[in-house]
């Protein structure tokens, strides 16, 4: 690792670090800052403006927008320590990431680990360059919690298999261009029967059907497979080895969900501040309603405690070299907190804080009202906070399943 | 666990062995059927003395270490695991204000004589039952202070007294126009109240106006690390306990309803862990201590509290028995909730910080 005490080492910091911001200088137009399409995984992808597009290919160009991805199949190829440069100096021009989806924070580190080289340079590439959007096909009606016992079938023909079978649950399945998929190929084994395979989304017998949530959207679907006929060379991995690739995705997906993430990312208006505004206050400045400001407080302890939590387990990482085992317990509490504060926003507000839609709410509070019901989906997703419990009882904590 | 540094680490390690080996919690039901005044063994506290823990966050010039805070937390916290009863954090919170309020004469006159153990020092601020350090009637005039101390730690054996008074901090020896009289709380430990009536006071005049929120978030900080020690003794214990024991044909560990509460508690006490631990560092950082130590104590009190209610729930009707050693994770910890601020006090003082 370079030190500062390595001139040399310094020198191509400093030189890293002037490439990156002459980069910015050209590509990322001033006018841009704050215009990112955060929310368009759960609201579907709005229409790019030219400048957006723009700015994609640029970075998609340089590989940034998976910076330490390798350089061979359009990553950037960059070090931990150039990504954090880049990353820094792109916090301080305001530039956001243009590249993301479920092909960066999923499908593409699993992809890269376990996939064929023809299979990296066919779909790797345009992940970088964010051209193709990725779907997943995980969960059925009858396989949530208990994923192993997914049914969707895919028939052994050949050079090719047949998939008959539903998914649900696809996020943004409506707009994607592929589906990375666990399906089954031996009915007599649970997890050894499951296969990991891609499929193209416009296939011939592939039906799309948007779920409309009780938060008015409609951020996942059913998706139907009938006699759907899927080349072998797009099955990942070995028959059978699905499990254990799938279950590698999943690390990857939890990772992102709640990991060291969730914790720095909650932005957004003080509660205080908002309680202030909405119930006032009283003689000496403080939120008037007691109780509230009680809980209010109990919040804020509770993330920050959180956050710190969050930053021992990286220091632990970093120092172990390893993940630290209380990383198991960030999603449950990240997610419970994100819930709690969303229904303390809710209730700040009172009335006005349950706008559905129109004229007498702001735009801000209708965007609570639908982050507050979206957000309902975080301890259910990605493991829910009962089977992470689960885990933690009987992985860390080696208490045994009922006989 | 925080990052450790090796010299960290040896004295944790250290602290480990000498309290599993020479001070398990056998000891300490010694120390509570003797039924003394004091709380603890003399004998106990005098080794600790000897391998350097009445000096950890004392400076080298006065006789300590200067280890800091958090080390002195590592020791306090597996003290904690086996219930080893000492005056070890009193001690450390008085001697901090000394050092934060001291002149060079008075640190020298004391601080080597607490860092060698051969003195015991202690904070008396509260004057009832409740922490209330704003409401404070004891005062000073021509150099004797009159007033009344409630529930002081380790007033029956403390030789120096660090006393709150109406216009800031005073030293006040043992003796003359000082009277203590033994409180008997449910953990055994000394709480005493003491009378001072005219007695000799020198001022801390040093350390400005924060002084007794400084010296205080350092008493509520070494109780939160003491009470997590004693949660993860107490959650060690339970966890054990539920993989032995048989019902209906099964070991409890296999019931979910258990399971899913001890992957809460294991949750809740790594929060705590972090809790604390910030508020140790944030100490050894210096500055505004505050928020810190109001986050690590209002933390500790809640999972301190639910964990010994676990602890009795979870072990059925032996928890409930004196033979078990359950009741005195118990007994102990509702006290130091109380000792130093309870969790709505910190999260009070921890809106006000924070313009709420």
């Amino acid at each position: 690792m370079a030190t500062l005490a390595d001139p040399v080492a310094e020198t191509a910091v400093d030189a890293f670090r002037d490439e990156v911001r002459a980069f910015l200088a050209a590509n990322f137009p001033p006018s841009l800052k704050g215009k990112d399409n955060a929310m368009s995984a759960v609201e579907g992808p709005t229409a790019e403006t030219p400048e957006q597009a723009a700015w994609r290919k640029a970075m998609g160009a340089k590989g940034w927008g998976v910076p330490t991805w390798p350089s061979a199949y359009g990553g950037g190829g960059l070090s931990r320590e150039q990504a954090k440069i880049l990353a820094e100096e792109m916090a301080r021009a305001g530039a956001w990431n243009p590249i993301g989806g479920m092909g960066v924070m999923m499908f593409g580190p699993t992809l890269l680990e376990y996939g064929s080289e023809e299979q990296k340079l066919e779909h790797i590439p345009a992940i970088a360059r964010g051209e193709v959007r990725w779907c997943q096909g995980y969960s059925e009606p009858n396989a949530g919690s208990d994923l192993a016992n997914l049914q969707c079938f895919a028939e052994d023909r050949g050079d090719h298999y047949v998939v008959n079978g539903q998914k649900t649950w696809t996020s943004g399945g409506q707009w994607a261009d592929k589906c990375f998929c666990l399906v089954r190929t031996d009915k007599n084994q649970k997890q050894g029967g499951i296969t990991f395979l891609l499929i193209d989304m416009d296939s011939p017998g592939v039906e799309v059907k948007p779920i409309r949530m009780i938060s008015g959207m409609s951020p996942f679907c059913e998706t139907f497979f009938t006699d759907v006929k899927v080349p072998k060379t797009n099955r990942v991995g070995e028959e059978g080895q699905g499990w254990t690739i799938g279950k590698r995705l999943l690390q990857h997906e939890r990772t992102n969900l709640s990991g060291g993430g969730s914790a720095f990312r909650m932005a957004g208006p003080s509660l205080a501040d908002m309680a202030k505004h909405y119930a006032g206050v009283d003689g000496e400045g403080r939120i008037a309603d007691a109780e509230l400001r009680a809980r209010i407080a109990k919040w804020e302890m509770d993330w920050r405690v959180f956050q710190l939590t969050a930053l021992r387990v990286l220091a632990e990482s970093k120092a172990v070299g390893g993940v630290s085992e209380v990383s198991s317990i960030l999603k449950t509490v990240g997610t419970k907190l994100g819930q709690e504060r969303a229904e303390l926003i809710i209730e700040i507000r009172g009335m006005q804080g349950l706008g559905w839609e129109g004229e007498g709410y702001g735009e801000d509070e209708l965007h609570s009202v639908r982050a507050w019901l979206f957000g309902k989906a975080t301890t259910i997703y990605g493991g829910s906070t009962e089977v992470q419990n689960n885990v933690i009882a009987k992985r860390i904590l080696g208490m045994l399943d009922h006989q | 666990m925080a990052v450790l540094t090796d010299e960290q680490t040896m004295l944790r390690d250290m602290a480990r062995e000498w309290a599993g080996n020479e001070s398990p919690v056998g000891a300490w039901r010694k120390v509570r059927d003797a039924g003394e005044a004091a709380g603890f063994d003399a004998a106990a506290f005098g080794t600790m003395a000897e391998m350097g823990w009445t000096g950890i966050i004392i400076p080298e010039a006065q006789g300590g270490s200067d280890f800091g805070w958090l080390s002195l937390g590592l020791v306090i916290e597996e003290l904690g695991k086996t219930m080893t009863a000492s005056p070890l954090a009193a001690s450390a919170a008085a001697a901090s204000a000394i050092l934060l309020g001291g002149s060079d004469e008075q640190k020298m006159a004391y601080l080597p004589r607490i860092a060698s153990g051969e003195l015991v020092a202690t904070l008396a601020v509260d004057e009832g039952p409740r922490h209330d350090p704003a409401n404070t009637a004891a005062s000073v005039s021509d150099g004797k202070l009159s007033g009344t101390k409630a529930f002081v730690a380790e007033g029956d054996s403390a030789g120096l007294f660090v006393v709150a008074a109406t216009d800031g901090l005073y030293l006040v020896e043992a003796g003359e126009g000082v009277s203590v009289s033994r409180r008997h709380a449910v953990d055994f430990r000394s709480h005493a109240e003491i009378v001072f009536d005219g007695a000799r006071a020198a001022k801390l005049a040093e350390g400005g106006t924060g002084l007794l929120d400084a010296v205080l978030d350092r008493a509520a900080v070494l109780a939160s690390a003491e009470m997590l020690g004693m949660a993860g003794q107490s959650f060690d214990t339970t966890l054990a306990y539920l993989k032995q024991r048989v019902q209906f044909g099964q070991v409890l560990a296999t019931f979910q309803a258990l399971q899913h509460r001890m992957a809460t508690l294991f949750s809740e006490i790594e929060l705590m862990r972090s809790a604390v631990e910030a508020g140790l560092t944030a100490i050894d950082r210096g500055g505004d201590t505050r928020a810190a130590a109001s986050l690590a104590k209002a933390k500790a009190n809640e999972v301190g509290h639910l964990m010994s209610r676990e602890l009795i729930q979870l072990h059925g009707g032996i928890g409930m028995t004196d033979e078990y050693d359950a009741g005195f994770y118990l007994k102990r910890m509702r006290v130091l909730e109380q000792m130093w601020g309870n969790a709505a006090y910190h999260r009070e003082r921890f809106a006000r910080l924070s313009g709420f």
